[in-house]
Order: C-alpha cells, then sequence, then structure tokens
C-alpha cells in the first residue's frame, strides 16, 4: 500500500475498491480534477448558448418572439456569473489545481483528499441550485452578474421572487466549497513537497494556481458577507443595502440602508476575482511557452515576483469598477494610480513570454497556438484596460460596449483559451491518449479568428456610445445604421464561434477511445508529472517511490547535453554547462 | 518508504541557518516551509480567510451605522440589565466575555497538557472550555430573549436605527454560531483523546488545532465587544 512519505504524517492512502469508491465518491485528486473539470465545462455549455440567444436578440432585434426583455437579462446574468465563477473558477482551481498541484509537486494526493471530495460535492450541490433557478416560477435573477441592489431584490427585476435567492445561496455554497479545496491546495504547495522541490523549483503553473486561490481565500469572504446581508434584506426585511425608497408609487418599509455598501463589498472580492482567473492562466501559459518552444521560461524569479505582485494590488483597486457611482476626486486619483501601477509586473509577464519565444525552437502544436494567441488577446484586452483605469476617460466609456469588449478580452477569450491550450496539453496525461492535432488546429484558428471577430468591433461601438446591457437600442438617434449592421456581423461569428467549438467536443470525446497512444511524455517536458511511472497516473501518482526534484522546471536546450530537455528528476551530469539549480 | 535524501543538490533544509539567513533558508527549503504540521498550517490559512469574513462583517456595520438617517441606539442603555432595582450597563455582556476569555485559559492549559500526554488532565481542562462555551452561547440565547421582549427585531428597533437590530443580530448569531461550532469541535476532540485516538496517531496536535480555533473564536469576540458594545 502507498504511504504519504512526509515524516509527521505516516498515514495509509485511502484505497478505494468498488466503482462508487473510485469514480464518485472519490478521494483522489485527479478524479476529483476531472469531476470538476467535466462539471464546469457542462455548466459552461449553458453560458454559451445563453450568450448566443443574447446575440441573436441584439443582431437581428424583434425576430425571436421567445427572447423578451425580462429572458434577455435573465440571460446576461447567468451567462456572467457561470462563466466567471462557476466555469473559469472552477476549472483553473478545482479543475487544473487539483490535478497539477500534486503531481507537479511530487506527493501522492492533496493533504487532506476527504476534504478534497466534499469540497467538489459542494460545488457540484451550487451548481444545482444554480441551475434550478431556471425551473423555478419566473425564472432566474435577471439583476446583472453585479447582483446591485436596491434593483436586485425589488419587483420589476426578473426573478425578484426565486431566481436571486437561489443565486445567493448557490454563491454562499461555492464559496464553502471554494474553501474547502483551496485551502487544501495551499497547504499541499506548501507543506508536502518532494524531496528537492523548493519554493523556486516550482512550475510557473502551480506559482499561479496558489497565488490565486490565495487570492480566493481573501477575496470570497466580501462576497459571502454581501450575499448573506442581501438575502437578510430581501427574506426578513433588514435594510443593509436598501435606502427608504418608493417602488412603483409605493413607499418601501426599507430605510437608512447604503446600496454603495454593496457595492464596494462585491468589487472588493470582484477585482481579485479577475485575477482569480487571471494568474492560473499567466502559469500555465509560462509552461505552455516553454515546453513548446524548447526554451527555458525568461525570468523565472521575476515571473513569480510579478504574480505575486499583480496578487497583492489587485486587493487595492476595487472601486475602479465604481467610478460612475460618485466618489471623492482624491479616492478616484487613488484608485486609478494603484490601478496603473498594475500594468508594471504585467507588462513585465507579457516582455517575459515573448521572449521566452525569442529565438526557441517553436513546435507549432495546438497548445502552443493558444499560448501564442493567448498572448495576442491579452495585450489587446489589457491595453483597453489602461483607458478603462483613468477616471476621466472611465466615465464616458463607462457602461457602453467598449467595457464589453474589454472584459471579454482579457478575462474571457484569454483564459478560456489558455483553458484550451491546458486541455489539448494535459489531455494525454489524463488519458493516455493525444488529441487530434488537425482537428485542434481547425479548433483554434476558428475560436481565435471568431473571437477578434466578435470583440473588436464591439470597441467600436462602445465609442459611439452604445449601452451595454440594453435589450434593444430602439430608435436611439446616436446609433447609426451602420452600427446596427456591426452588431448583426457580430452575432453571426459569436454564433459560428459558438457551434466551432463543437469541434473541440467531439475532438476531447473521440480521442478518448481513437486517439494516438501518447505514451508517457509526447511533449518531452521537464515537469514532474511527465515523469510519472504510468500515465493515466495511479492513486498515489508514484508508485514505490517519490521522486526527488535536482533542477528548476525549465532545463530546455541545454548546452553540451544532448537531450533538449532534462526532466526536473534527473540529476545533474557532468557535461551540463549551464542551467539553473 | 523512506524518501532518497541523499541524492538531492545542496538545497537548504528546513531549520539550517540562524537570524534572517535561517528565515530565508526556511522559506526556501525543499517539502515544507512552515515547520508545521499540515493540519496546523491549514488551520492558520482558515482562519486567515476568516479573518476577513469577520472584518467585512465589522466594516459593513460601521458604514450603515454611519449611512442611517435615524439615530444610533445608546448601548449601554440597550444592554443594560436592573439587577435588585439597580440598573447597571453591560453587565451581561461584561460576564459573557468574561467567560470567554476564562475559556481561552483552559484552552491553553489543555493545549500544555496534551504535551505532556498527560490525559486526564487534557480531556478535563477542553470540556472546560467546552463548558465554558455552551454557557456564553446560553447566555447570548437569553440576551437575544431580553432584546427581542424588548422588541428589538431584525428590521425594527424601538431605541432607534433599525441597522441596529439589524447588524446585532447578524454578527452576533455569526460569532455564535462559531463557538457553537467550536464547542461541538473541542468534545470531539477530546473524546478522541480520551479514547486514545490520538495515541494511536502518534501525536496531539489536534488539540492545539482545535485551540487555534477557539483562541481566534474569542480573539474575534474581543473586537465584536468594542465595536458593537463600547462604541
Amino acid at each position: 500500500m502507498a504511504y504519504v512519505a512526509i515524516a509527521d504524517q505516516d498515514e495509509p492512502l485511502h484505497d478505494p475498491q468498488s466503482f462508487i469508491e473510485k469514480y464518485i465518491w472519490s478521494q483522489d485528486h485527479k478524479v476529483i480534477a476531472i469531476q470538476y473539470g467535466i462539471t464546469a465545462i457542462g455548466v459552461g455549455l449553458v453560458a454559451l448558448v445563453l450568450s448566443g440567444l443574447m446575440r441573436l436578440q441584439l443582431g437581428f432585434p424583434d425576430q425571436f418572439s421567445f427572447i423578451d426583455p425580462s429572458s434577455y437579462y435573465q440571460f446576461i446574468t447567468m451567462h456572467g456569473m457561470i462563466m466567471v465563477i462557476y466555469l473559469l473558477t472552477a476549472l483553473f482551481l478545482g479543475g487544473f489545481g487539483n490535478y497539477l498541484i500534486p503531481l507537479m509537486l511530487g506527493t501522492r494526493d492533496m493533504v487532506f483528499p476527504y476534504m478534497n471530495m466534499l469540497s467538489f460535492w459542494a460545488y457540484f450541490l451550487s451548481v444545482i441550485i444554480l441551475l434550478a433557478s431556471f425551473f423555478v416560477p419566473a425564472g432566474p435573477t435577471g439583476a446583472g452578474w453585479t447582483l446591485y441592489p436596491p434593483q436586485a431584490i425589488l419587483p420589476g427585476t426578473p426573478g425578484v421572487d426565486w431566481g436571486i435567492i437561489l443565486m445567493l445561496a448557490s454563491l454562499a455554497v461555492f464559496i464553502v466549497a471554494f474553501t474547502m479545496g483551496g485551502l487544501n491546495y495551499i497547504t499541499t504547495a506548501l507543506q508536502a513537497r518532494c524531496r528537492g522541490m523548493t519554493l523556486m523549483r516550482m512550475p510557473l503553473s502551480v506559482w499561479g494556481i496558489i497565488s490565486a486561490t490565495v487570492l480566493g481565500l481573501l477575496a470570497f469572504p466580501a462576497l459571502l458577507v454581501s450575499a448573506i446581508m442581501m438575502l437578510l434584506d430581501k427574506l426578513i426585511g433588514t435594510s443593509f443595502f436598501m435606502p427608504a425608497l418608493i417602488n412603483l408609487g409605493e413607499t418601501l418599509e426599507y430605510n437608512g440602508g447604503s446600496p454603495v455598501l454593496f457595492q464596494h463589498l462585491f468589487w472588493f472580492f470582484g477585482h481579485p476575482e479577475v485575477y482569480i482567473v487571471a494568474l492560473p492562466a499567466f502559469g500555465i501559459v509560462s509552461d505552455l511557452l516553454s515546453t513548446h518552444a524548447r526554451k527555458n521560461i525568461f525570468g523565472y524569479r521575476m515571473m513569480v515576483w510579478a504574480i505575486v505582485a499583480i496578487g497583492g494590488l489587485s486587493f487595492v483597486v476595487w472601486a475602479h469598477h465604481m467610478y460612475v457611482s460618485g466618489m471623492h476626486p482624491y479616492f478616484g486619483f487613488f484608485f486609478a494610480t494603484t490601478t496603473l501601477i498594475i500594468a508594471v509586473p504585467t507588462a513585465i509577464k507579457v516582455y517575459n513570454w515573448v521572449l521566452t519565444l525569442w529565438r526557441g525552437n517553436i513546435r507549432l502544436t495546438t497548445p502552443m497556438l493558444f499560448a501564442i494567441g493567448f498572448i495576442f488577446t491579452f495585450i489587446n484586452g489589457g491595453l483597453t484596460g489602461l483607458f478603462l483605469g483613468n477616471v476621466t476617460v472611465d466615465l464616458p466609456l463607462s457602461d457602453t460596449y467598449f467595457v464589453v469588449a474589454h472584459f471579454h478580452m482579457v478575462m474571457g477569450v484569454s483564459p478560456i483559451l489558455v483553458l484550451f491550450g491546458a486541455i489539448y496539453h494535459w489531455y494525454p496525461k489524463m488519458t493516455g491518449r493525444l488529441m487530434d492535432e488537425t482537428l485542434g488546429k481547425w479548433h483554434f484558428w476558428i475560436t481565435f479568428v471568431g473571437a477578434y471577430s466578435v470583440y473588436y468591433p464591439m470597441h467600436y461601438l462602445g465609442f459611439l456610445g452604445l449601452p451595454r446591457r440594453y435589450y434593444a437600442m430602439g430608435g436611439a438617434e446616436f446609433m447609426p445604421e451602420s452600427a446596427q449592421s456591426l452588431n448583426a456581423g457580430i452575432s453571426v461569428a459569436a454564433l459560428t464561434l459558438g457551434v466551432a467549438q463543437l469541434i473541440f467536443l467531439y475532438n476531447a470525446i473521440v480521442s478518448l477511445k481513437k486517439g494516438k497512444p501518447a505514451g508517457h511524455n509526447p511533449w518531452e517536458a521537464t515537469t514532474l508529472e511527465w515523469q510519472t511511472p504510468d500515465t493515466p497516473p495511479h492513486h498515489g501518482n508514484w508508485g514505490d517511490k517519490l521522486p526527488v526534484v535536482h533542477r528548476w522546471a525549465y532545463d530546455y536546450s541545454v548546452p553540451g547535453v544532448e537531450q533538449d530537455y532534462i526532466p526536473q528528476n534527473v540529476p545533474r551530469g557532468e557535461n551540463e554547462q549551464s542551467g539553473q539549480t | 518508504m523512506a524518501n532518497d535524501a541523499t541524492t538531492a543538490d545542496q538545497t537548504p533544509a528546513f531549520g539550517e541557518g540562524t537570524g534572517w539567513s535561517g528565515v530565508v533558508g526556511d522559506w526556501s527549503s525543499d517539502k515544507q516551509t512552515f515547520g508545521v504540521p499540515w493540519g496546523k498550517a491549514m488551520m492558520w490559512i482558515f482562519l486567515l480567510s476568516d479573518t476577513f469574513i469577520f472584518s467585512c462583517f465589522l466594516v459593513s456595520y460601521m458604514k450603515v451605522r454611519m449611512s442611517t438617517a435615524i439615530a444610533w441606539p445608546n448601548p449601554s442603555e440597550v444592554f443594560g440589565l436592573t439587577v435588585f432595582g439597580v440598573d447597571v450597563p453591560l453587565l451581561l455582556i461584561a460576564i459573557m466575555t468574561f467567560v470567554l476569555i476564562s475559556s481561552s485559559g483552559t484552552m491553553a492549559m489543555a493545549v500544555n497538557f496534551g504535551y505532556r500526554r498527560d490525559k486526564k488532565k487534557t480531556v478535563a481542562l477542553m470540556l472546560a472550555t467546552a463548558a465554558f462555551g455552551a454557557t456564553f452561547v446560553g447566555m447570548q440565547a437569553f440576551e437575544w430573549t431580553k432584546l427581542i421582549q424588548d422588541g428589538v427585531r431584525p428590521w425594527s428597533n424601538p431605541f432607534g436605527a433599525p441597522q441596529f437590530g439589524s447588524a446585532f443580530f447578524m454578527i452576533t448569531g455569526f460569532h455564535g454560531l462559531h463557538v457553537s461550532a467550536g464547542v461541538i469541535y473541542l468534545v470531539v476532540v477530546a473524546n478522541r483523546v480520551r479514547n486514545g485516538f490520538y495515541d494511536k496517531k502518534g501525536n496531539y496536535d489536534m488539540v492545539e488545532i482545535s485551540g487555534l480555533y477557539w483562541h481566534f473564536v474569542d480573539l474575534v469576540w474581543v473586537f465584536i465587544f468594542a465595536f458593537f458594545y463600547l462604541w
């Protein structure tokens, strides 16, 4: 029986026997990771369909009788919330975090596997609660993903009876799930690494994932607290967020609350949330670029410190989402300054990615294409972020399609491209078979070009002043005829893009049985997860002996060594002329 | 099953070096960053996260206290008790605070005896801690009852701003849930000390870990007490 080889925790691994213990109530981090992944992708498909419905209405107004203003707002809300939290957060941290941390750091499992299992099932429950809101009277909430009170809990907003309650409850359960998982990820990475694996030898994927987890553990509390308070406002009539107001000609019981308080709490969570999604993408893309360019990552230490600095700064910029809520000019000045400072570590990362590619022996595999695509979309979305970070530029652009284009580029398209790259990259480790390269390349080009044709024009719509979240523009005078045809074009591109994802699903399912056998290290990568004795790795990961690490994760094309990569668990050879410890 | 330590390169090992080089050595060593068991590290990280929850609650309380248009009630009147015809402000809450802080003392002693493997005293002191905690929750229930009889509700309040009731019930309720959970946690751990579970496991870490949680819950109470009752 495999043992966890750490002096103070000599406990036998839980050894599952039956099918249910192996695949349903599994405590194996790899199975939990795949459970997380499949659930997240499943619920993400729902959000994808919702975005298609929204584009139908925007591109071809009044053509589809089944989309009325209420359902449009419900689609917007659910699309945003699912994509940000239930897909991206869950897939990066619950999915890849679970899969990669123990394998990359040479441990047998997470430190507390039972709690890890609970984490997944609580997440699953939160997804069920969220999806249940489609089936309650009046449907899910239509308050927008930001759920701003007072409107979120007042009559007139769709789903005010049940939808909003289920949404808040689901978020609370999600946060519990995330906390149980997140504690495991951090403790595993800090306390259970294998012999030789120092913090500064960890692959950047792990750095990105655990930094994002720290952000999550400190940011989700604000969301939990605001969810509890809004539930109390809605259910028993407290007035935390509700000022005295008149709704539909009626004076309400509420009195003396502060709607801006909710905005502060929400964005104190909301802004770090952007980096909860972005930091794992930064980390994973660094590993993809380095592996497929056969070159060490440029400036490893800088990359680590940039991740940590971005994570820290993300807690002092939240009010840049609230410039239009009104604030003292000095606060605007402060938050604009901190926001723009984030551009420095971020730019360091981008330069380092590009310099990693410089004179590398680039293999244009599917994961590499997605990784390079990420650099493009991320620079694009990052630059528009500099516009919006300035108060004076933000005010006219706020709540226009420019903002929609910005955040979709920077935290929608970019992390999703990394996720696709990561799935193509680690699929052979999870299943033992490669995904089809030809289909993968088709998938990449359609997704990449499609994403640009959807979001690039939106910047221009934003300059025109086209407001976001509107069901229909009606006869708005400022909106020229051409803007409507642009909108129609965007819709065609978006629907094509959505349907094209079927290529990916087809590829993933068919390759499971028919893919080319991968061998244990198809990409000739150095990191530990490719050095497991079995592919896919068995329960316990490492057979009898834990690996011992002798070098950092990026020894590619080391001068004086014939093979162009040296795995982390290979001892230092005599011919090695350089390479980093 | 021992790992091959011999072949690893000269990476700084945990606990080598003194002063700042020791700190750097610890942080950058392989295998572990902090010289503590897994459960203890995890509890510390959880408490950090929980701190943010309570901070958000308390900051929100301060914000609604500023934003409300109706005057805030005087806490020493609302929380006063009449004992033998004498009005004593904050009497009950003073006793509650005393009880909870005493429980931290018994907990610290329990941890001490846990290290000495003195099973009997560890169990007794942990149960005493749990009893103090239960007393605290009981007195809190009494306090809630009294306030509710006085007409204070989460949505309204005869003494002034309705947010007083909302914030009070929410924050003390959330803290009370923490204490109740802690009582159950302590009883479970004490029982495992008693039946030799930790002797078989080889360490009494769980006693200290549950102690960390308990001290944290006490510390949070000090802040709630200061911000809610004394302000």
